[in-house]
């Protein structure tokens, strides 16, 4: 059985956690649909056992793995993170998942490794909003190595003690708290480790308004509207927008000496 | 009572019950996770769309004149969509308005900064002259063709609200992409009925010549 609910570790923000209903039913996931409360409505069809998890790319021990498998390589932690959505919402979110540095030292990058890159399944048969070309399928993200090393870094596969369900990225998804939310790549098939900065899907759409990096940061606005403020689903109001969404202290210095200008 | 007479009330009627919808459903919670947000973007659509349907009641009634159906109902109902058109503008303005927290100077700065607030917020402001200019006796006082000009402004007003709803999506651009091809479609009738008068009743040609 899975542990009892802690939200009180040194990554857990103290702020109230959203509604359940908030988390699981307001979402941007593309495959499933293009409003926000499509893939409530459209994820349930997902098949999310069997699931095997490739990993490729530079690193010592490549190979195809049970997502069963894989999730019981660790002890799973719970984890209250903000997640910030480019769009100007937040949410508080209970994830429950495996720190990506575990992950990363069982497979061992090797010396060469500099990016880790993330692919989602893209199956129209399942997916419904794959057969739309909004975006250029199947959906990647990456991480530079030390970013994917920081212990904020999580793999997600449950939600406030609980599977993971299929609308938040069952059943394994990452979370990068400082990050924008399109960072959190959902269902994820395949994992590479690279030597060069793969393209990511969003900075392919629209390159101008979505960088590599889109760490969270009020003073760089989106091309069209301001990232100064936003709001946390439930209020009315709007609040300011923290760099890297609150978690300055235990990532700036990933960010050293960069202008975070042109690295949106 | 004759058949046009039905058509004000009617479209009366039919372009306030989202506006009454819209505001049950958000002291009903029905508005989902971020009801400011999608009251903003239900009534922006909203304006949208009246606009371009009180953009197409004159090609309507040029049309069906061209095949002998004399509509008198386009004619009449095209103020009441203009105008409840730019209620749901204004109302827009209003939850835009509070979304930021009624703050008047982070408005006057994001339309400067921002392209798609500059251009929706022109939109709206080029509204008021129109909606000043609605009266039955504004006609008579502008003389009908300072009126007609006047009211050319209505077709800047839905390019701009069309560029306005382009810019500001994420990414799904059907919905602009509608509104735009509604409004490509609305100018092409107009042009074509334009010239085909032109060639019929304007300077002589060879074409018209006999």
């Amino acid at each position: 059985s899975l542990p009892s609910r802690v939200y009180h570790g040194p990554y857990d923000t103290k702020e109230p956690m959203s509604k359940i209903a908030d988390i699981t039913g307001y979402n941007n996931y593309y495959e499933f649909g293009l409003d926000k409360s499509d893939p409530a409505r459209n994820a349930g069809k997902l098949k999310t056992r069997p699931w095997t998890v490739q990993i490729s790319g530079l690193v010592k021990k490549p190979q195809t793995v049970d997502i069963d498998t894989l999730q019981s390589w660790f002890p799973l932690e719970d984890r209250l993170y903000r997640m910030r959505c480019v769009e100007g919402w937040s949410l508080v979110i209970p994830w429950l998942g495996f720190p990506l540095a575990a992950l990363l030292r069982r497979i061992e990058p090797t010396a060469g490794a500099k990016y880790i890159q993330f692919t989602s399944l893209a199956d129209p048969a399942q997916m419904p909003g794959v057969r739309d070309p909004v975006l250029n399928w199947p959906y990647s993200e990456a991480l530079r190595l030390d970013e994917a090393m920081n212990p904020l870094a999580l793999m997600a596969v449950g939600l406030d003690g609980r599977i993971l369900p299929n609308q938040n990225g069952a059943p394994l998804r990452l979370v990068v708290p400082w990050k924008y939310g399109f960072k959190n790549i959902k269902a994820i098939t395949h994992i590479k480790l690279l030597a060069e900065q793969p393209k990511t899907t969003w900075s392919i759409a629209a390159p101008d308004e979505y960088g590599f990096y889109a760490n969270v940061n009020p003073a760089v606005d989106h091309p069209r509207w301001s990232q100064a403020t936003e709001r946390r689903i439930g209020d009315l109001g709007r609040r300011p927008t923290l760099p890297f969404n609150g978690y300055g202290a235990q990532v700036a210095g990933l960010y050293k000496g960069m202008d975070l200008r042109r690295n949106f | 009572m004759p058949a046009n007479a039905w058509a004000v009330p009617a479209v009366l009627v039919g372009a306030l019950l989202p506006l009454v919808v819209l505001v049950s459903d958000y002291f009903t919670g029905q508005l989902g996770a971020n009801p400011i947000q999608r009251a903003e973007q239900q009534t922006g659509v909203l304006a949208l769309i009246l606009i371009l349907l009180s953009l197409a009641t004159t090609p309507l009634r040029l049309l069906a004149a061209r095949v002998n159906v004399r509509l008198l109902w386009p004619a009449k109902v095209r103020k009441t969509l203009g105008l409840t058109g730019a209620l749901y503008a204004g109302v827009h303005l209003v939850i835009y308005g509070l979304d930021k927290g009624f703050n008047p100077l982070g408005l006057l700065t994001d339309a400067v900064k921002r392209p798609y607030i500059t251009v929706g917020l022109t939109a709206l402001l080029l509204l008021i002259p129109l909606v000043l200019t609605s009266r039955k006796d504004s006609v008579r006082r502008l003389g009908f063709e300072r009126w007609t000009r006047l009211h050319r402004l209505s077709y800047v007003v839905a390019a701009l609200g069309v560029l306005h709803f382009w810019w500001s999506v994420k990414k799904d651009h059907s919905g602009p992409l509608a509104a735009l091809v509604v409004l490509l479609v609305l100018f092409g009738v107009r042009l074509l009925l334009q010239n085909r008068k032109k060639a019929r009743t304007g300077t002589p040609n060879v074409a018209s010549g006999d």
